[in-house]
C-alpha cells in the first residue's frame, strides 16, 4: 500500500528542522514565536489570521495547528469559518482581478 | 448529549482500575511518551511531597441535576453517593484539629446534598472563613427550594466558583447540556443583583472555564478579557476572574478521547505543554481531598481514580494532619493535566 504524502503525526517533528541547520532553525523558531506573541494585535487576532493563510497556503499541518489553536483561543466555528473566507476572496479576487491584464491584452491585440 | 453516567451505563470506564491501566499502558508503556513520574524525575521533582495543609476540598456528593460530556466525577442525577451528617461531622472535627483555612465545597452539585446548608453553617461555627462552594449555576434555577441560595451564600459570605465553558450558548450547550447556557445567565444575573461578582464588592464571584473538546485552555487572562466583555455587553453580567482548567484525562474526558481517537494527541499536547515551574504550586501540595464517604485523597482526580493518600491517616475518622504533611503525592499520567502550560488547578493556573 502506498503511504500518503502529509503524515499529521509529521507536525509533532516540525521541530528537528533544526537537526539538520542549527543555526537557520532556530532563528526560524525564534522569529515564528516572537510573531505570534501578544503585541498591536491579540493573539487571538493572529490565530485567525493564520487560519485563514493556512487555508490559502493549503497546508494540513497549519489547517490542524491553527483550528486547534482557535478552539484554543475560544475562537467560535462561525468566526473560524468566516476568515476562511476572507482568505478564499482574497485568492478568488487575486485570479479575477488578473481579468483587467486579459482586458487590456485584448483591446490591445483585438481593439 | 449524555444523559446518564458511566456507571449506570455499566461502561468499563466507569472502573478506576480500567482508567488507571490505559493511563499506564500505550504510549506510556512502550516509552513513545515519558511517564510523569519520569518526567518530574528530569528536573529532581519527584516525589512531589505535601506541604502545610490550607484547604480541604471536600466532596459531598457525586449527584448532579446536570450531566455534562467531560465530568471527570461522572456525576449526574443517577449517582447515589452522597455524603451523610455522620460523616459531616467527622469532617468538622477535621477542620477544628487542623489548620486549613478554606473549605472549598464540590460535588456532583454540592448543593443537592439535603444537609449542605447545615454544614456550612456547622463549619462556619468551627471557624471557617473561607468558604468555596463549586456551583453549576443551573442549580439556582432547577428547583424552588434552591432559588434562594444567592441570598444564603451571601449570608455566609461564600465565595462562588462556577463553570462556564463558554460566552456563546452553542458552545455551552454542547457541553453542558441543552439550555443550560439560558439557566446560567439567569443565575449569574441573580448573583449580580445581591452582589456577587461586582467590582470591588467582597463578596466573590469566579468562573471556570474548560475546554470544551480535545484541546488545551489558551491564556487565561486572554480568555478571562474576552468573557468579561462578551457577558458585559451581551448580558449586563460582571464577575471577578476566570480560572482556566485543563481537561484531565478521566472519566467522561477519558471516554470522549478514546471514542473520538484523540487521546494520543491529547496526552502528546500535554505531555508538550509539560512545565517544571507548575509542580511547585499543583494544588495537591497544600490541599487535602475528602470523599463523600470520608476516605482522604491528594486531589479530587485521585479520589476518582480511588488512589488513595499515601499515609497511615486514610479517613477522617483517623485524620492525622503531623502524618499526612510531607506525605508523597501519588501520581499517574493524568497529573500531566495539572502541569501543562502555565498549570491548572481548581483556582486556575499555578505558575
Amino acid at each position: 500500500m502506498s503511504k500518503p504524502y502529509y503524515d499529521a503525526a509529521d507536525l509533532r517533528k516540525f521541530g528537528k528542522i533544526t537537526e539538520w541547520s542549527e543555526e537557520l532553525g532556530t532563528k526560524f523558531f525564534d522569529y515564528y514565536g516572537k510573531v505570534f506573541e501578544e503585541g498591536a494585535l491579540t493573539a487571538r487576532e493572529k490565530s485567525l489570521i493564520a487560519l485563514a493563510v493556512a487555508h490559502t497556503e493549503q497546508c494540513p499541518y497549519c489547517i490542524d495547528a491553527y483550528t486547534k489553536d482557535s478552539l484554543q483561543r475560544g475562537v467560535t466555528k462561525e468566526e473560524m469559518m468566516e476568515a476562511i473566507h476572507v482568505g478564499a476572496a482574497i485568492k478568488s479576487g487575486a485570479t479575477l482581478v488578473h481579468g483587467v491584464q486579459m482586458m487590456n491584452k485584448v483591446n490591445k491585440l483585438d481593439g | 448529549m449524555a444523559t446518564k453516567s458511566l456507571k449506570k451505563l455499566g461502561n468499563d470506564l466507569a472502573q478506576s482500575n480500567k482508567q488507571i491501566e490505559i493511563l499506564s499502558n500505550g504510549i506510556f508503556k512502550t516509552g513513545e511518551l515519558p511517564t510523569f513520574k519520569d518526567k518530574i524525575s528530569e528536573t529532581s521533582q519527584f516525589p512531589i511531597k505535601a506541604k502545610k495543609l490550607e484547604i480541604l476540598q471536600i466532596n459531598v456528593g457525586y449527584m448532579c441535576n446536570q450531566v455534562c460530556d467531560h465530568c471527570h466525577v461522572d456525576a449526574g442525577p443517577d449517582r447515589k453517593e452522597i455524603m451523610t451528617r455522620d460523616t459531616m461531622r467527622q469532617c468538622l472535627e477535621v477542620i477544628k484539629n487542623s489548620g486549613a483555612h478554606t473549605l472549598d465545597l464540590t460535588g456532583g452539585a454540592p448543593e443537592m446534598n439535603p444537609d449542605f446548608r447545615w454544614f456550612v453553617e456547622e463549619a462556619a461555627k468551627v471557624g471557617i472563613k473561607d468558604f468555596i462552594v463549586r456551583s453549576n449555576l443551573t442549580i439556582i434555577r432547577a428547583n424552588k427550594k434552591y432559588y434562594d441560595l444567592p441570598d444564603f451564600f451571601k449570608k455566609h459570605n461564600v465565595h462562588v466558583v462556577s463553570s462556564m465553558p463558554h460566552w456563546t450558548r452553542g458552545k455551552t450547550d454542547k457541553q453542558r447540556g441543552d439550555g443550560v447556557f439560558d439557566k446560567s445567565i439567569k443565575a449569574l444575573q441573580e448573583l449580580n443583583a445581591v452582589g456577587y461578582g461586582m467590582p470591588d464588592s467582597d463578596l466573590r464571584l469566579d468562573l471556570v472555564y474548560n475546554p470544551s473538546g480535545a484541546f488545551l485552555p489558551g491564556d487565561q487572562e486572554a480568555m478571562e478579557k474576552d468573557f468579561k466583555k462578551a457577558l458585559m455587553e451581551d448580558f449586563g453580567i460582571e464577575f471577578h476572574n476566570l480560572f482556566a482548567i485543563t481537561n484531565l484525562p478521566i472519566a467522561r474526558f477519558l471516554d470522549y478521547l478514546i471514542a473520538s481517537e484523540n487521546y494520543e494527541d491529547y496526552m502528546y499536547s500535554l505531555v508538550e505543554a509539560y512545565n517544571p515551574s507548575a509542580v511547585e504550586n499543583v494544588m495537591c501540595t497544600n490541599t487535602l481531598s475528602i470523599s463523600w464517604d470520608g476516605y482522604l485523597f491528594d486531589c479530587d482526580f485521585n479520589q476518582m481514580l480511588e488512589l488513595p493518600v499515601n499515609s497511615k491517616s486514610r479517613h477522617v475518622s483517623d485524620f492525622n494532619e503531623e502524618l499526612l504533611e510531607g506525605r508523597n503525592i501519588v501520581i499517574s499520567q493524568h497529573c500531566y493535566g495539572c502541569t501543562a502550560g502555565a498549570g491548572s488547578s481548581c483556582q486556575g493556573i499555578v505558575a
